[in-house]
């Protein structure tokens, strides 16, 4: 049934925000640490185990790839409902501050990127596949 | 008329639904008819968004964009931290765990020097602008990080209003030129692989930004660069208050 899917889904994105909640608290942090991570570790290791024992038919696949189709219209609505007027209005201090900080880090990507080897890029993707 | 857009409010998801799907389509009718498929259909939704965001804040007065517009409200919850942290841990099935393990040192390299970068540019600017004590630096270079960890440092560290507002405007201009920029940028930074997606996740740290920009330039990316992101918001709150306001203690003296 789909819904196993997306329960499964659901439990693993629940038990990764506790444990990151979890690590804040021994951090003595204020914020989550990690959870969503957690939760992705979580996701890949039980359908990988599910997988290899025969216990996740394609159609609980269903529940979880159709989330993961819903991504980018969720990011839409992400960005629709962002702070832009105060993004902007923040004046020459916070312009300079965001526009430096994100191309200097930019900038160190390919350096990082080279940590334990180059990686080939991903194969061309299909038009519409998205 | 009253009657529909109650009806509409009242729906809120559902009705968000349509909007998304009504952007999403003119997006990728944008996308190939001006730019022939080059700059990506998921990019331009992503703008129509950002635009959407602005007009919204400008109508109300509120913080978050169109979803202030009491009709719009349902794009708060379809595209609040919930479903969107659900939908990003979606995208992590299928990825190869080995891939990951790969990538482990860059990542954890990734946001080390992430979040150091971060605050030093943005202290640097404070200190520029007049802002020369070590909270005030800490705060607008946590802003510089993300728009989290900005207020949470300035919080802990007793900041003034004035530079909290300050450190969260600069963060989520980050955020926007993250979700805008991401594709213009990738090829020059090589961010094709899974690799470098995990680097620039930990190198930007801003999870809307690397959701939003890393979708727009390949979705195949996003579980990669989300995956570092998402700690990065942790670690600047952990650093910004302590190790960092130590060592611009040190620096300034004051």
């Amino acid at each position: 049934m789909i819904i196993y899917g997306v329960a499964a889904l659901a439990a693993c994105h629940l038990a990764g925000v506790i444990l990151g909640d979890l690590l804040g608290v021994i951090l003595g942090v204020q914020s989550n640490v990690g959870g969503v991570g957690f939760a992705m570790l979580l996701l890949i290791l039980s359908t990988d185990w599910l997988r290899r024992t025969g216990r996740l038919p394609q159609l609980s696949e269903q529940g979880i790839l159709f989330w993961s189709a819903m991504y980018i219209p969720i990011v839409v609505a992400m960005a629709a409902q962002q702070n832009v007027v105060a993004a902007l209005a923040g004046g020459p201090i916070a312009i300079i501050a965001g526009v430096g900080a994100t191309i200097a880090c930019m900038a160190l990507v390919p350096a990082v990127a080279r940590i334990g080897g180059q990686d080939a890029p991903l194969p061309p993707l299909m038009a519409q596949e998205a | 008329m009253e009657m529909i857009t109650e009806i509409l409010s009242k729906n809120g998801l559902v009705f968000a639904f349509v909007v998304v799907g009504v952007v999403m389509w003119l997006s990728y009718q944008l996308s190939d008819r001006l730019s022939a498929g080059r700059l990506h259909g998921s990019a331009v939704a992503i703008i129509i968004g950002l635009v959407l965001a602005w007009l919204g804040g400008i109508a109300t007065g509120g913080s978050k964009g169109l979803a202030d517009v009491p009709m719009f409200a349902g794009i708060g919850l379809m595209g609040g931290a919930m479903l969107r942290d659900l939908a990003i841990v979606s995208t992590a099935y299928g990825v190869d765990i080995r891939e990951i393990r790969k990538a482990g040192a860059a990542g954890v390299v990734a946001l080390a020097l992430g979040i150091f970068v971060s605050f030093a540019v943005g202290a640097l600017v404070a200190a520029a602008f007049g802002y020369t004590d070590a909270v005030s630096m800490a705060t607008i270079g946590g802003g510089a990080a993300t728009y989290i960890v900005g207020p949470v440092t300035g919080t802990a560290l007793g900041a003034s209003s004035e530079v909290i507002a300050l450190s969260v405007a600069a963060g989520l201009l980050k955020a926007v030129l993250v979700m805008i920029g991401t594709p213009f940028v990738a090829p020059l930074i090589g961010l094709n692989n899974p690799k470098s997606a995990m680097a620039y996740g930990g190198l930007m740290g801003t999870t809307s930004g690397v959701a939003g920009g890393l979708a727009a330039t390949d979705k195949r990316l996003v579980p990669y660069g989300a995956m570092t992101a998402t700690f990065y918001t942790g670690l600047g709150c952990l650093m910004g208050p302590s190790v960092i306001y130590l060592m611009l203690l040190a620096i300034t003296g004051s």
